[in-house]
């Protein structure tokens, strides 16, 4: 099949490569660009575990094509945190113990990301909307709204000493 | 000079130390099977059946042969040559890899196509034709006893019925006696819906076949790898020793990874012939349709009462549907799981319990969905039974509860179907679950509300749970006795590894087996790698499902730790200048008797071990041990849910949910706490919304996300914790097993609560899940509902 050069922003770098046009964009940051954070779960947009940040928004991978994202700027869980340093979302996970196979993860938390560059400040039932397209089989909620509020403590805490 | 340690801060027994596996889930660096890529790898898809029940009449994969990138299109008829097109199941029964003759269940494996990219394989399977015969489908157990019904199974010789066992258990002469002497006899009929497991991440394999070395490398998505291991040394003729099986980081299990699939076959014999890695990922539809189901039971119950209460027999039967292949993974004693494991909570002095399973034209399963061999559906019946019979006896559900519960002095206790509960507090459990959620006062407001026209609801749910098979007399599968084994080994420096047989799908076991280590040598949890999930580099394990690994792997930490502490003790002796007998041990250390000043560090004994051990003893301090368990461990949970039902619409809201959990000792309680409010997820998913069924064609109706419903981050609620501690007497640390326990006896709860909701209208029973057009149902015609899948009319 006959292929398209693309350029994609990735975790602040630009990409260029040639794909099929049929190629989704799951499978892009996954096959091509070996960025296999991203997970691929239902294939009809309602697990979540394919999420990232698209152009800022939580976007769910597995049913966009990579061609769409020709432009556009893609943040994975990859681009999250530093391998030394954990961002305060991946922190509050583990500290309120918000992950069990950790399948759902990156989703879950690119999904608390886009959330909390909206609204540093959410109530559980801010958080709890916002995660109502990721799915999770082991946790049960609970612990990663916890997780959430967590990390917008933490961002909130930071942000003060910043402004200070 | 050394000091006795502080057990919570070296990560011990009772330390919610923050877990080691988040270190690489939280960065997007885990290794689940999707991730692998080696060099020179192609990928496999699956050709689905369509059609429930059908003639094959003739397979062209020709234009899929032709197309560009495509290596190989296998067919059943290819597989037979290679005597792979069935294989064996984990119930003595066999299961087609690739349809031959006919196919059984919509979804069924027909053929796969091995190409460069999953897309092109994708595009090869659409370029095979089929054709078929059809032939009527069958959808429940009912319709598949009825006569004249089309025999599903005329593969197997001498089949004449759909019948694909009979079982059944018991005293039923003392139980006839008792049922005759009883004042009142309270019956129920339900149906457990067919439901998945369904973890996030599907199942999918590479076999890498190595042509030069005749060695077969599986990385697949299994919760059990040695007895994978195993089965495919039987179903693929091959030399164990020359078969390495990696289960790597695992989405999700629940069970639905216990399985031998046609798809890791597939695989695997697609590597062999092609002599290259195959890689097979499954999709979610794939996944839904053809791996294990769960339950999918239809209970007839009865319970002989007397007037003041108490129970004097139970007696039940149960119709299993189990799909097209009898292929439940379940010890080989039991035909339908441990499923008269049930009112073993209860102190009913005789039971009687019959079982029969029917062939439909559905997928084959009858997996222990997050529950130890059918105890889901098991404890499920017996609380609807035991709410029935309290409203049927117009007693106090609590109190009624409290009458029959086996009380604190009779254990060990024996129940009237041969188990023998090890140890518990049941009543002290209720009496914490009472007072947590406002027992008395609820029932007032229950009262008031009703007066107002509004619909409150309270339900209970107390059982226990045998967890952790073996032992190895009674609980074997495919005549492997049940047990565990674990390796130590702790290196000069006092750091260690520990090898398990069992796999972590998410529980955690690589931070809390190295609690138990910690525990017993006074090692810090952080200096022990925990290693598993691959059978070239860990000992024998039956893996983890029935929440058995802390009942048997756990405690064969224990032991290899307490073995390599005897070590380690002498190597004390050793260094303090005294005799074995003089050396007094606390935690991380030995010392003199009556000198405590005078002593060596665990680590100190290590580097000795290898550095100045005394003369004639073997060098090293390591140690392996197999634990088969005297019996299993049983854990028991009371759960309360209140609810408000809408009755307008037959929505139901769930206002508050009490849990109760008596798992004996906990290694890690922040880690124990999240599979309870996992397992309650799962409960509240089954009581609300999640199953799967089949229209009178045959069709799975709950085949993707957007029909098979699951409760997201909106609609579940939160769980209020508690917790009794009775620590099993049998095991060395009193652990008992946890994770399932939540899924197994929350449905109750949360139906009983809705049905006292509705206590008013007559209505025994509504089927679940407990949809809001069912509750509705009751509510306006006051009617029992039933999700028995429809027949055809037309099909008689």
């Amino acid at each position: 099949m006959e292929e398209r050069r693309i350029t994609v922003t990735v975790n602040g770098e630009p990409r260029s490569v040639d794909v099929e046009p049929r190629m989704l964009l799951a499978h892009f940051l996954r096959e091509v660009l070996g960025l296999t954070g991203t997970h691929i779960g239902c294939d009809t947009t309602n697990c979540g575990v394919c999420t990232v940040l698209f152009d800022g928004l939580p976007a769910k991978s597995c049913t966009m094509f990579a061609v769409m994202a020709d432009g556009h700027d893609v943040m994975t869980v990859e681009g999250l945190g530093l391998s030394s340093e954990l961002h305060p979302i991946q922190e509050g996970f583990r500290e309120e113990h918000g992950l069990q196979c950790g399948f759902c993860t990156p989703g879950m938390m690119m999904a608390c990301k886009a959330l909390l560059d909206e609204n540093i400040n959410p109530t559980e039932e801010d958080v709890r909307w916002a995660l109502a397209g990721n799915l999770c089989r082991c946790t049960g909620y609970q612990n990663i709204v916890k997780s959430a509020l967590w990390a917008a403590e933490k961002m909130r805490s930071e942000a003060g000493a910043f402004s200070r | 000079m050394a000091q006795a340690l502080d057990e919570i801060k070296i990560g011990g027994l009772g330390s919610s130390r923050k877990r080691v596996e988040d270190d690489r889930f939280l960065r997007g660096k885990g290794n689940y099977i999707d991730d692998f890529k080696l060099p020179n790898m192609v990928h496999m898809e699956i050709l689905r059946s369509p059609l429930a029940h059908a003639r094959i009449k003739s397979i062209d994969t020709s234009k899929a042969w032709q197309m560009p990138g495509v290596h190989m299109v296998l067919t059943g008829e290819m597989a037979a040559q290679h005597n792979l097109a069935w294989m064996p199941t984990l119930s003595y029964d066999t299961q087609a890899v690739l349809a031959t003759d006919k196919v059984r269940f919509q979804g069924q494996e027909i053929a796969c196509v091995v190409a460069d990219d999953p897309y092109i394989a994708k595009d090869g399977c659409e370029a095979i034709v089929v054709e078929y015969d059809p032939l009527p489908p069958i959808v429940n157990p009912y319709q598949a006893v009825a006569e004249g019904a089309p025999i599903i199974r005329d593969d197997k010789e001498g089949q004449s019925d759909n019948i694909c066992y009979r079982w059944e258990v018991g005293d039923r002469e003392g139980t006839e006696r008792a049922f005759a002497q009883a004042d009142l006899v309270s019956k129920l009929e339900l149906h457990y819906p067919r439901s998945h497991p369904s973890p996030i991440e599907c199942c999918g394999s590479i076999a890498d076949y190595n042509a030069a070395t005749a060695k077969l490398t599986v990385y697949m998505t299994t919760q059990a790898p040695h007895i994978i291991r195993a089965a495919v040394a039987i179903v693929a003729e091959l030399p164990e020793h020359m078969i390495r099986i990696i289960s790597p980081d695992l989405g999700g299990g629940f069970g639905n990874k216990v399985p031998v699939y046609p798809g890791y076959v597939c695989s695997i014999l697609c590597s062999i012939l092609l002599t290259r890695p195959v890689k097979w990922i499954e999709d979610k539809t794939g996944n839904l349709i053809s791996t294990h189901y769960a339950r999918d039971i239809y209970y007839k119950g009865e319970l002989a009462l007397r007037r003041d209460g108490k129970i004097l027999a139970v007696r039940f039967h149960c119709d299993s549907d189990n799909g097209a292949f009898f292929s439940d993974a379940q010890p080989t004693k039991f035909k339908l799981g441990l499923i008269h494991s049930a009112f073993a909570a209860y102190d009913i002095p005789f039971g009687y319990m019959t079982a029969q399973g029917a062939y439909t034209n559905k997928a084959p399963g009858g997996v222990a969905y997050r529950c130890s061999f059918r105890v889901t559906e098991a404890m499920f019946f017996q609380e609807r039974a035991i709410q029935a019979a309290a409203d049927d006896l117009g007693m106090d559900q609590a109190a009624f509860r409290r009458l029959n519960l086996v009380k604190d002095h009779q254990f060990p206790f024996r129940t009237p179907y041969g188990f023998l509960l090890d140890s518990g507090q049941y009543e002290k459990c209720l009496d914490v679950a009472l007072n947590a959620i406002g027992y008395d006062d609820f029932l007032r407001e229950k009262e008031e509300a009703r007066a107002q026209g509004r619909r409150l609801g309270i339900g209970l749910s107390t059982m226990t749970e045998p967890l952790g098979a073996g032992n190895s007399r009674e609980y074997d599968i495919l005549g492997i006795k049940m047990f565990d084994a674990a390796e130590l080994r702790v290196h000069p420096s006092g750091k260690a590894i520990l090898k398990i047989g069992s796999k972590t799908q998410g529980q955690g076991h690589e931070t809390t087996f190295a609690q138990i280590v910690a525990h017993e040598l006074g090692i810090p949890a952080a200096d022990i790698l925990v290693q598993h999930g691959d059978t070239d580099n860990t000992p024998f394990g039956m893996g983890t499902y029935a929440s058995r690994s802390t009942p048997v792997a756990g405690a064969a930490t224990a032991m290899v730790s307490r073995k390599v502490r005897a070590k380690a003790r002498k190597l004390a002796a050793h260094l303090l200048e005294v005799s074995e007998e003089d050396v007094e041990w606390e935690l991380g250390r030995f010392y003199v008797r009556g000198a405590p000043n005078n002593g060596v560090s665990i680590q100190e004994c290590a580097m000795a071990a290898y550095g100045n051990m005394p003369d004639g003893m073997e060098p090293g301090l390591e140690n392996n041990a197999y634990y088969d368990p005297p019996n299993m461990t049983w854990p028991f949970a009371a759960y309360i849910v209140t609810v408000e039902v809408d009755p307008e619409t037959g929505v139901w809201d769930v206002l508050r949910m009490v849990a109760v959990d008596d798992c004996g000792v906990r290694i890690n309680p922040m880690i124990v706490e999240g599979q309870i409010m996992g397992g309650m997820t799962e409960a509240y998913a089954m009581a609300n919304m999640q199953f799967i069924t089949y229209d009178a064609d045959g069709n799975c109706v709950g085949s993707n996300y957007m029909d098979y419903l699951l409760p997201t981050a909106w609609e579940t609620p939160g769980f209020e914790l508690h917790e009794v501690v009775t620590p099993s007497p049998h095991h060395p640390i009193g652990a008992k097993g946890v994770g399932e326990c939540a899924t197994v006896g929350g449905p109750a709860a949360f139906v009983n609560a809705v049905m006292n909701a509705i206590d008013d209208t007559g209505v025994r029973n509504i089927d679940m899940p407990l949809l809001p057009d069912r509750v509705w149902e009751a509510l306006k015609y006051r009617r029992d509902v039933s999700g028995m899948p429809p027949v055809k009319s037309d099909a008689g």
